[in-house]
């Protein structure tokens, strides 16, 4: 088991006392990044983030540098969007953010604003963050008032206005087209890309760059120390340091920022100064690597890397870096259906197949649990999921626009193929069925990349 | 959508099925599937919105280069080389599983579900799908049904959440009072607490709605899709003339849906189009002629009543007899009505128009625009009109789409806040009667003073919009509280200065410009002609007589009545103690004339002080053809017989004619049409065969006409009517003279509007879609819908006169005062006091005098 010893880029504040207040920001080297950022000229900025290979953290992981460079150019205004709207079920990262370096996130925003020329960004953070609200809102009070945000910022001719958007309490406007549709004062649904790619599309139809709150708060470590170093630490694509939120059945569950790449899952959860191991030093029978939407890993996929491209070939992702532990106490059929009745209860109501599929399955979940169960179930639950995510494969196929009803699938097709046996158990038959599963997690693990 | 036939040069090749297939740029593929025969299952899609994806019934595999995937052929564009697959496995396996989980929640209430028999869900279910659902859980349940509004219903539970509804009411109607609330499958459409659907488009949600769960309360439980019989018609509840299916059942309409045409009405109706079908079928509709006697208005036979009305005409003068409306008339009754007063009695007191339209010949003088026209893509409209979505909502709709999709701009010059102003790129609200000043700033791009109100730097600014495109005109009578001098004069300017500049009439009433078209309107004969040009060409074609001197107007009718100057006023469908500005003087109008013969559907205010009622057909009760307010001709159709014994107007004037003695040989609408377009100059070429010409299903605009060789009919416009053309030229069916000149544009005489003073405030009176009229009246689901009446004043005028806002006032005109409550309203200009007219409760025809330019009032505190 190793521990990395990298350097904490994101997470230095969360207990320094007073780190979320203007002063003690400053103290602790805040604003810095931004002024780095001034001294050059936008373009060097964005090839700084580049240099970095900082990948989005929110979870689908596309290279931040990147996506910037998809707004056309010549058209003007653009937007910042942030996106805070955290909801996946065992993330909790950035509100921890939020809460703990509010200014942090606002410098990132800053930076973010000055590469892609923004004059305007927009905080969207979740209904329910009461407390990431208010120290959000004081944040931008002070940073105002200290010359921070507004016109000339810094003595410079950079301007930016910050808005402070509260959702109001709905998962899918974690999507960022939701999301938008939300910011517009729409009810939070998706839009269907093609044609709205936010780069292209977005806000008010106008080029929009959307970024995950972990993403924006990397940008002043980057900008103060460059980006070369911040890709010498970690492995593959994966570069930089991460933060992952460990729950679950460990002794420590929490936050904790890693070096990405290669830190490995057995490291995460076992690690005295990480997890601290399972509950009760308990065998482990299942654990979901990245957010309630991704297939779920077990044991023999505890060595590989919290690295993208490894978790991607071994089928599942690392998503938005919450990682639940299950250990040998949880019934399968059970866990299933909580994760399942999540995302019924949040389809936004738009597509057909994820509104009525979703709670399609999570009725008959329940009344296996129930002990209603039918020979048949196990054959219609996977044939539901088919008809949303046709193939159960990974990355998930989908009749739906957004990827929310397929985010059903994954515990579904997960907990059906390995533990078969619980749900024979409760709705007898053989558990036969028809559909192909061709998700690769889904399937026994082969030996060679359980050894990466 | 007109569809065509050959594939434009820069077509777009793809492939469906296997078969290359061309399509439009910019085309969706499941229109371009279905134009080429392949229909792809749908419900959320609707030709005249917006896609949305929603119901991904039409998910289909499209291979755009990286691989087949599932898309929704209603969202994807066509390309060049994409693949599409509507037939395959993994297209079947989806659709079939879309069409499964829409069943999961649906409640299969078919058997008592009004839509059940024309339900695209029913449909679909049978071509689509499993054969049976593998759904054993419970549904989900919600309260059945519940009312969103005073007409329509809306079952929860049946609801598939296509978004048709929500959509229409926020894109395309602008009403945002429907909305998704909830989420997961409790995700449900819902009105917010308090803000009912009080839309007058409603009931276009409950036409496109795929499933039954909108239903409106006029068809509710009436009947069964197959029980109905239906006819293609045209709407004559105002001018729009949008196109609808007629449909009834044992005689009894049951049901109007919209048909989309491309000119008109894009399949949308309005409610009060939609529903007050309910008034043909009122039980106090008149089935049978009365005449009054010691008693009061008694039921009579037809021969003692048609002999009083001939007895009395044949005793009166000509000039002594004058016939008011006709504008709920086909043309043909119209026609056959022309024909009576002006050729056969001799009267021209003829006026279709009850002194709240605008002078004929300068309507149908000035360069017309067509609907197509005035809401072209990134044009300028300016808008001199009443609130468009008040007296002709489908115009608003079409106008408001212009605006919101196609980058049209509208700048509205009217004398309060309207439904358009929201449309509007500027919006000049100025005192009552200062619009043709207005409009002459404008024109001129500047102004040093405020005119009417308007500061200059707006004046400046609308002058700019004006200049800055092509310009199209939207022209009518904001309100009834001025004469209409201020309109004609700013036409007038316009004309004079923008010669170019098409006007689009905005007179309201159902077949008005068909009415003046057919000559009922002082001055003019049928075909858009003078008395003088067509005195000799209508003798030959057989009229007996043709009045030498333009009669009286409308005005002009009622105050010769109430003079005691007319002995026959004959009521062509018209309610002036309703419709007329000027009450007062409707009234001594009836008292004075000394017979009042009403032609009527209903006893109205006014036909209830007629001496004779000849009960007329309503509408679906004669076939014809009618005219909208471009000048499009369209058909409409009989559906059902008439009440009793009631009769169609021109068999009324053909049996008044045969009583005085003349034979206006007008038999059927067919005969009657085929001498319109023999006679009237205007609308030769308009054969009854080519309006009933599948082909015509549009209607043609007169003037418009557009031959096999794609070349107008040339009308002859010779100014010297008389002189018969030369020999060589006897193609020309009637010998004798040749067709008389059609009207020409004469610059109408302009008159100045008085200074207002300064205790005083300047009257506006407008309409609301639903008032006292028939048609609102005796249609059960609407009556109620009547806004009533209130005194809407700037907030800055209250302290000026001393009330209080939501306080009792009286309001005192020179002719009379009403009591009325007052309350603030930004959207009414500093000075002006705005009132509507024909609602419930206080008459505000009291206060108008039809002889003054403006209506002046004072309020006080009651």
């Amino acid at each position: 088991m190793t521990v990395s010893d990298a350097p904490l880029i994101v997470s230095t504040r969360f207990d320094l006392v007073g780190g979320h207040t203007l002063e003690g920001y400053l103290a602790s080297g805040g604003y810095e990044g931004l002024k780095a950022a001034l001294a050059k000229a936008p373009t060097a900025v964005g090839d700084e983030v580049k240099a970095a290979s900082l990948l989005g953290r929110g979870g689908a992981g596309f290279p931040a540098g990147t996506k910037w460079g998809f707004c056309p150019p010549g058209v003007w205004p653009r937007y910042l969007v942030v996106n805070g709207d955290e909801s996946e079920p065992g993330t909790y990262k950035d509100r921890l953010l939020m809460e703990k370096d509010p200014h942090q996130l606002i410098e990132g925003a800053l930076i973010a604003c000055y590469a892609i020329g923004a004059a305007q960004a927009f905080l969207y953070v979740r209904g329910e963050m009461a407390l990431a609200q208010e120290r959000i809102a004081q944040a931008l009070n002070d940073a105002y008032a200290a010359g921070y945000i507004g016109k000339n910022i810094l003595g410079t001719d950079f301007s930016v206005d910050v808005v402070l958007h509260w959702g109001a309490g709905a998962y899918i406007v974690g999507e960022e087209t939701a999301l938008i549709e939300s910011l517009e004062g729409n009810r939070g649904m998706p839009r269907l890309k093609p044609p709205f790619f936010p780069a292209a599309k977005g806000l008010y139809l106008q080029p929009t760059v959307v970024n995950n709150v972990e993403t924006l708060a990397n940008l002043p470590w980057i900008m103060s120390n460059g980006g070369a170093k911040f890709a010498a630490l970690g492995a593959e694509t994966s570069r930089g340091m991460r933060l992952f939120a460990v729950s679950g059945h460990v002794q420590k569950p929490g936050v904790y920022e890693v070096e990405f790449g290669v830190t490995t899952f057995r490291d995460l959860i076992y690690a005295p100064v990480y997890g601290g191991g399972t509950r009760d030093g308990r065998s482990l029978k299942a654990f979901i690597p990245g957010g309630a939407s991704a297939p779920w890993f077990y044991e023999e996929h505890l060595d590989i890397p919290l690295e993208a491209g490894a978790v991607g070939a071994a089928g599942s992702m690392l998503g938005s870096g919450a990682i639940v532990v299950m250990d040998d106490t949880t019934d399968a059929v059970k866990a299933c259906w909580r994760v399942v009745r999540f995302f019924a209860r949040e389809s936004c109501g738009k597509c057909t197949p994820c509104r009525e599929g979703t709670s399609w399955l999570e009725k008959v979940l329940r009344r296996i649990l129930d002990g209603h169960g039918r020979p048949d179930d196990i054959a219609l639950l996977l044939d539901v999921c088919d008809n949303i995510s046709p193939g159960i494969a990974w990355p998930p196929k989908q009749t739906t626009i957004c990827p929310l009803g397929p985010s059903a699938v994954s515990p579904i097709a997960s907990a059906i193929v390995r533990f078969k046996d619980e749900f024979i158990a409760l709705c007898g038959g053989t558990g036969e069925s028809p559909v192909t599963i061709s998700g690769k997690a889904y399937l026994p693990m082969p030996t060679e990349v359980a050894g990466v | 959508m007109s569809d065509t036939t050959e594939a434009p040069p820069e077509a777009v090749i793809l492939t469906i099925n296997g078969k290359p297939v061309e399509a439009r740029p910019g085309e969706l593929v499941i229109e371009a599937a279905e134009r080429t025969g392949t229909y792809i299952p749908r419900f959320c899609y609707h030709p005249r919105m917006e896609p949305v994806g929603m119901c991904r019934m039409c998910i289909v595999e499209i291979d755009t280069g990286r691989g087949p995937a599932l898309q929704p052929a209603c969202m994807i564009p066509v390309a060049p080389d994409m693949i599409v697959d509507t037939e395959g496995e993994v297209t079947k396996k989806a659709q079939d599983g879309v069409l499964e989980f829409l069943l999961v929640n649906h409640p299969l209430d078919c058997p008592v579900c009004d839509k059940g028999g024309e339900c695209p869900l029913q449909d679909q279910t049978m071509s689509y799908g499993p054969g049976e659902s593998r759904f054993v859980e419970e549904k989900r349940h919600f309260e059945k049904p519940i009312m969103i509004s005073e007409i329509v219903a809306l079952d929860r539970e049946r609801c598939i959440l296509c978004d048709r509804c929500t959509r229409f009411s926020k894109d395309v109607a602008g009403d945002t009072l429907i909305h998704f609330q909830d989420r997961g499958d409790q995700t449900q459409v819902n009105t917010f607490p308090d803000h009912p659907f009080a839309s007058y488009f409603s009931g276009n949600t409950v036409q496109i709605c795929p499933v039954g769960a909108l239903t409106a309360k006029p068809y509710r439980f009436k009947a069964r899709p197959w029980d109905l019989d239906q006819a293609e018609s045209t709407c004559t509840a105002c001018s729009m003339g949008c196109r609808t299916l007629v449909q009834s059942s044992r005689n009894e309409i049951l049901r109007h849906q919209g048909i989309d045409i491309d000119p008109v009405n894009w399949g949308w109706l309005c409610d009060k189009g939609r529903f007050s079908f309910e008034s043909v079928n009122s039980a106090e509709r008149l089935g049978a002629p009365l005449m009054r006697d010691g008693a009061g208005l008694s039921r009579v036979g037809w021969g003692v009543a048609l002999a009083k009305v001939a007895a009395v005409i044949k005793e009166a003068k000509a000039e002594r007899v004058a016939v008011l409306g006709g504008a709920r008339l086909t043309n043909e009754s119209a026609y056959a009505w022309a024909k009576l007063a002006k050729g056969v009695i001799g009267t021209d007191h003829v006026d279709a128009q009850m002194g709240d339209g605008l002078p004929a010949e300068l309507l149908l003088g000035l360069p017309r625009a067509t609907i197509d026209e005035a809401c072209a893509p990134g044009g300028t409209v300016l808008v001199l009109a009443p609130d468009l979505k008040e007296e002709l909502p489908v115009l608003f709709l079409r106008l408001r789409h212009a605006v919101t999709r196609d980058h049209a701009r509208v700048v509205e010059v009217a004398p309060r806040r309207s439904s358009v102003s929201e449309l509007a790129a500027m919006s000049l609200l100025h005192l009552p009667g200062a619009a043709s000043d207005v409009v002459a700033a404008i024109l001129a791009g500047s102004s040093a003073q405020a005119i009417g109100g308007i500061e200059p730097d707006a004046i400046a600014a609308a002058g700019a919009l004006l200049a800055a495109g092509p310009v199209t005109v939207i022209l009518g009578r904001p309100s009834v509280g001025e004469s209409a001098d201020a309109m004609v004069a700013a036409a007038a300017a316009i004309h004079a200065a923008h010669p170019e500049v098409r006007f689009l009439s905005a007179l309201r009433r159902g077949n008005v410009h068909g009415a003046l078209d057919m000559g009922l309107t002082p001055g003019l004969l049928p075909g858009r002609t003078g008395l003088a040009a067509g005195a000799s060409w209508y003798r030959e074609a057989g009229w007996a007589t043709v009045p030498a001197s333009p009669g009286l107007d409308a005005h002009g009718i009622l105050d010769a009545a109430a003079h005691g100057k007319i002995d026959v006023l004959i009521l062509l469908g018209a309610d002036p103690m309703s419709d007329f500005p000027d009450t007062d003087l409707a009234r001594k109008a009836l008292a004075g004339a000394g017979t009042v013969v009403a032609i009527d559907d209903f006893l109205t205010r006014s036909s209830e002080h007629a001496d004779v009622v000849l009960a007329a057909a309503g509408p679906s009760e004669t076939a014809g053809t009618t005219t909208n307010l471009e000048g499009r001709v369209s058909t409409v159709a009989q559906k059902i017989t008439p009440p009793g014994t009631a009769r169609a107007d021109w068999m009324l004037a053909a049996e008044i004619a045969r009583l005085l003695g003349a034979d206006l040989g007008l038999t059927s609408p067919e005969q009657i049409w085929s001498e319109v377009e023999r006679v009237a100059p205007s609308h030769a070429g308009l054969t009854w065969d080519l309006l009933h010409a599948p082909q015509s299903r549009d209607g043609v605009v007169v003037g418009r006409l557009v031959t096999a060789e794609a070349e107008p009919v040339v009308l002859p416009s010779d100014d010297d009517a008389d002189i018969p053309e030369a020999d060589g030229q006897a193609a020309s069916p009637p010998p004798g003279p040749s067709r008389p000149a059609l009207l020409e544009y004469v610059a109408p005489v302009t008159v100045d509007t008085p200074a207002v003073d300064g205790y005083s405030l300047r009257l506006v009176a407008t309409r609301k879609l639903y008032d006292l009229g028939v048609a609102t009246q005796h249609s059960p689901n609407l009556a109620g819908l009547t806004p009533g009446n209130d005194l809407r004043l700037h907030p800055h005028d209250f302290d000026r006169i001393g009330i209080a806002p939501g306080g009792a006032v009286t309001v005192t005109a020179a002719t009379g005062s009403v009591s009325l409550t007052a309350f603030p309203d930004a959207g009414i200009p500093n000075g002006a006091a705005a009132v509507v007219v024909n609602q419930p409760g206080a008459g505000i025809g009291a206060l108008i005098d039809a002889g003054a330019t403006v209506t002046d009032v004072r309020v006080a505190k009651a």
